[in-house]
Formats: structure tokens, sequence, C-alpha cells
């Protein structure tokens, strides 16, 4: 059984939302909704200022919140560690997206909780989630954590990274290579 | 706190910056809640403590009448915040242990019927036109259904406070305090309501000591659960700081404190004493901020977060 994870470099990331608009195109996201976001933080006091851009998602989080306050099991845990929801079960009481410290849910046209998928339905073809086959800079990894022998598993073993909200204690499955 | 700006490419309008997932239903539900939670465990706990013939009308009938029917308008509020309510049934097709929600899901299915049953023993017993009206004899098992009704408010009252605070994503709720503090709000509305509509001067008198002395554990609890966020981590004395200096310090300390715990305390004492005249002012000021904590606590809950630590 794989784990799968994912990791964006920090220094290819340019910011560009190629990410955003794959995303929206390959899972047909509501107009107004997101399942990945590019934030941009300037932090610091001028003249000492510097910019951050993160491609944000889901973390699919290995204890993830979302999934235990979920009152109906509609939150779950899939194949490879990924967090779906099951449209069938969810009534919408938001008790995950209130649960999230990623703020990375949202209800959908239909009333439910939708979040990144990781592309599951393209990763079980053997395809890449399509944020990270659009990325142009391919500033993202998508592979199995358990797999040594992965280029993920090896950059994150070459490489410094870290995971947003590590302190919120919910083992996110996203890192950032700095 | 070092100052962040933050701008969003691919604009998530729900749930990033800010999120707002419940709004006034959630509140709404939360308050009405806690008041059926404190109808329920004083009615309950006078039909146990008092001879029957000592009972008020208010306490031996309107009360326990009155709780099925606000907890009724709070599960309406709570159905209304379902964004799918097709599947609101899902609830009762699996239990999650794991999920306050969940729990709270099943303790409405118990306490409401549980309420029920208290409101109809209690009616056929001392309501005015009921009088033994079903059996002919007095109602069966009245004092146990009254002492099941005690528990059944209280766990409704906890919970309340629970549901938030097992959402450890949001440092202003990740509290083990939230269940005493609306166990105790609700405990003091419920106290409030019954003064509103008592006529018994000694009972109006007994009842208003009672709350006052409620809103002073609440206020207790309240100090300690900010004392607690004050000397947490980076995370939750941010959250606190929407109340000192932030955002929501008006709104909770006029709103909250001031109008619904001092100033409702403090006329209670001149009545008490005297020096004014009885009045629903004070009551009705208590239930205005048992609302108030709720809101307050709902959107502020929704304002704090991890972020100070990306
Ligand atoms: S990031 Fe949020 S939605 Fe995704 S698994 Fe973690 S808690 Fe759940
Ligand atoms: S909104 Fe849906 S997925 Fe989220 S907790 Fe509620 S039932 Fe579960």
């Amino acid at each position: 059984m794989p784990r799968y994870g994912m990791a964006i470099d920090l220094r290819t990331c340019m910011g560009c939302a190629a990410c955003v608009v794959a995303c929206k195109v390959e899972n047909r996201v509501d107009v107004d909704a997101f399942r990945c976001r590019v934030t941009q933080r300037s932090r610091g006091e001028f003249p000492n200022v510097h910019l951050e851009i993160l491609s944000e998602r889901c973390n699919q989080c290995s204890d993830a919140p979302c999934v235990w306050n979920c009152p109906t099991g509609a939150s779950h845990y899939a194949e490879g560690g990924v967090v779906l929801v099951n449209e069938n079960l969810c009534t919408g009481c938001k008790a995950c997206l209130a649960a999230c410290p990623y703020d990375a849910r949202f209800i959908n046209s239909r009333g439910v909780a939708e979040k990144c998928t990781f592309c599951l339905h393209r990763v079980k073809e053997g395809l890449e989630p399509a944020c990270v086959s659009t990325c142009p800079s391919r500033a993202m990894i998508f592979g199995d954590l358990d797999d040594p022998s992965s280029l993920l598993v090896q950059t994150l073993g070459a490489r410094n990274h870290r995971a947003l909200k590590a302190e919120a204690g919910t083992r996110p499955n996203l890192f950032y290579l700095e | 706190m070092m100052p962040i700006d933050v701008d969003i490419a691919g604009r998530n309008a729900e749930t990033f910056p800010v999120l707002h997932v419940w709004g006034w239903e959630i509140a709404l539900y939360l308050f009405l809640g806690g008041l059926a939670a404190g109808l329920l465990i004083l009615s309950g706990w006078m039909h146990r403590r008092t001879a029957a013939e000592r009972l008020s009308p208010a306490v031996a009938w309107v009360a326990p009448l009155l709780a099925p029917v606000v907890l009724s308008i709070g599960m309406f509020a709570l159905f209304l915040d379902l964004e799918n309510k097709w599947n609101v049934w899902r609830f009762y097709t699996a239990f999650r242990w794991s999920a306050p929600m969940s729990w709270g899901a099943w303790i409405l299915a118990l306490v409401y019927p549980a309420s029920l049953l208290f409101g109809w023993a209690a009616w056929s017993e001392f309501g005015p036109a009921g009088k033994r009206w079903v059996t002919g004899a007095p109602f069966p098992l009245r004092r146990e259904i009254a002492g099941l009704n005690i528990a059944a408010g209280v766990a409704l009252g906890i919970y309340t406070g629970i549901l938030l605070s097992a959402l450890g994503a949001r440092p202003l709720w990740n509290s083990p305090l939230l269940g005493p503090l609306f166990l105790l709000s609700g405990l003091s509305a419920g106290a409030a309501l019954l003064v509103l509509i008592e006529k018994d001067h000694e009972w109006r008198r007994t009842l208003a000591r009672l709350d006052v002395r409620f809103i002073a554990a609440e206020a207790v609890v309240l100090t300690l659960f900010f004392l607690a966020l004050l000397t947490g981590g980076q995370a939750q004395r941010a959250s606190a700081e929407l109340f000192f200096g932030g955002p929501y310090t008006a709104i909770f300390w006029v709103a909250v404190g001031f109008l619904g715990m001092a100033l409702p305390v403090w006329l209670e004492r001149l009545e008490e004493r005297g020096k004014v005249a009885h009045s629903a002012v004070a009551p009705v000021l208590v239930l205005f901020g048992g609302l108030a904590l709720r809101a307050v606590l709902v959107l502020a809950g929704q304002a704090s977060h991890w972020e100070v630590l990306l």
C-alpha cells in the first residue's frame, strides 16, 4: 500500500497559478471555488521585506481532524492515505471545514464538502496529479513516501523542507522544499 | 507580531483568508440548546427536591413544556445550517465516536424524547386543564423522569461547548473549559427565563438568586478560560488577543461582560434589597448575554487560527 505525498519547491515555484487552473479544469471545480490556491505573503517591515509564494492545497494529513470530526463517515481515508469525501454521505454540516487547520475545504454547489484529492483518479491510472503534470517549472514532486527509491523520498532526503503549521499536529503529507 | 500581508491568487471566499463556516444558525442553536438544557436541569431538580404542592406552575409544568419547544427551534436552526439537507438522516446511520457532532446528533435523539416525556408528565400532573387527564392517576415515575432529564440536560449543556472545543484547528475553541462555560451560561439563561415567566414572588426571588450564582460561576470559568489562553502557546495568545485589543473586544465586553452579566447581577441585587421594583429587564439582559456569548465565540473562533505559526 503506497502512502502518497507531495513536495513543492519554494525555489522554483513562481506563483503562476497554472496548478490552480489545471486543477479546476481537471476536477470541474465550481466557478467561484478552488481546490488549490496560490497565496502570496509579504513579511517583515520595510525595508526588510520578503515575499513568500505558496501553492496550497489539502495536506492529506495522516492524522486528519476532518476525518475524525466527520459525523457520518463521509470524510475518509482512501487508497494511499488520501483523504476523500463520499458525496452520498455528506450532510454539509461543515464540521470538517471548521476542523481543518489549513482551510483546505469548501462547500460546493451541490452542498457537500470538497477538497483536493491528489487526483487519485489519475494516479490510479499511473498519471500524475493534474497540478504536478501542468507545473511549467516542475516545482512539484508527487510520489510514494514509503518507497525509498522514489524521487519524492530522495529529494526530501537531500533537501531542507518543512510542512505548514506542523504544530497543529495533523501530520501533513505536503512538504515545501526550502 | 510581525505584520503579514496576504494576497491570494485563486481566491476562495468560502474558506480564506478568514474562514466563515458557521453563522447565526449555529450560534442560535448553541444558545437555545443551552437554554433548553438549563430549563430541564432546573425544573427537573425542582421536581425532585420540592413537594408537589409547593411547586409553582412555572417550574411545575411551564418549564418542562417549554424545553422541547425551545429545543425544536434550536434543532430547526441546526437543520437550516446543513448545506445538504437531503442527507440529514445520515447522522443516524452512523455513530462516529471521534466526532463530537455525531455525539451531538445522538444526544439530541435521546434528549428530545426525554424532554417531551417530561413535558407530558408535568403537564398531565400540574397543567391547568390537564390534571391527571390520561389515567386519572398521578403520572407514573414523574420524579424518575425528572431525574432522567437532569442527566439529559447536563449532557446537552456540556456538549454544546464540547462541539467547538474539539476543533483543534481553532485555537480559541480548543479549551476544555468551553463545556462547563456553556453549561453554566445555559443554566443562567434557563433561570432567567423562569424568572421572566414566574408569577409567584417567593419563587421568583429564589430563581433570581440562583441566576446570580450561575452568573458568578460563569464569570469565574470565563476568567479561567482567558487565563488559559493568555498563558498558552503563540496561537492561543493570538486568539485571546481578539478579546483584548482585537476586533471582538468591544462587542464581547459590552454585550457579554457588561450587558449580559454585570448589569443584570447589579439589577438583581438592587431588586433584592427593594431599591428598584422587580422588572423584566434583568432576565432579558441575561438571555441576550447568553446569545451574545455564543455568537461572539462562534465568530471569533473562526477568526482564530494557526496562521501565526506559518
Ligand atoms: S489539510 Fe485539512 S482537509 Fe486536508 S487532510 Fe488535513 S485536515 Fe483534512
Ligand atoms: S460537511 Fe460532510 S464531509 Fe464534512 S464533516 Fe460534515 S458530513 Fe462530513
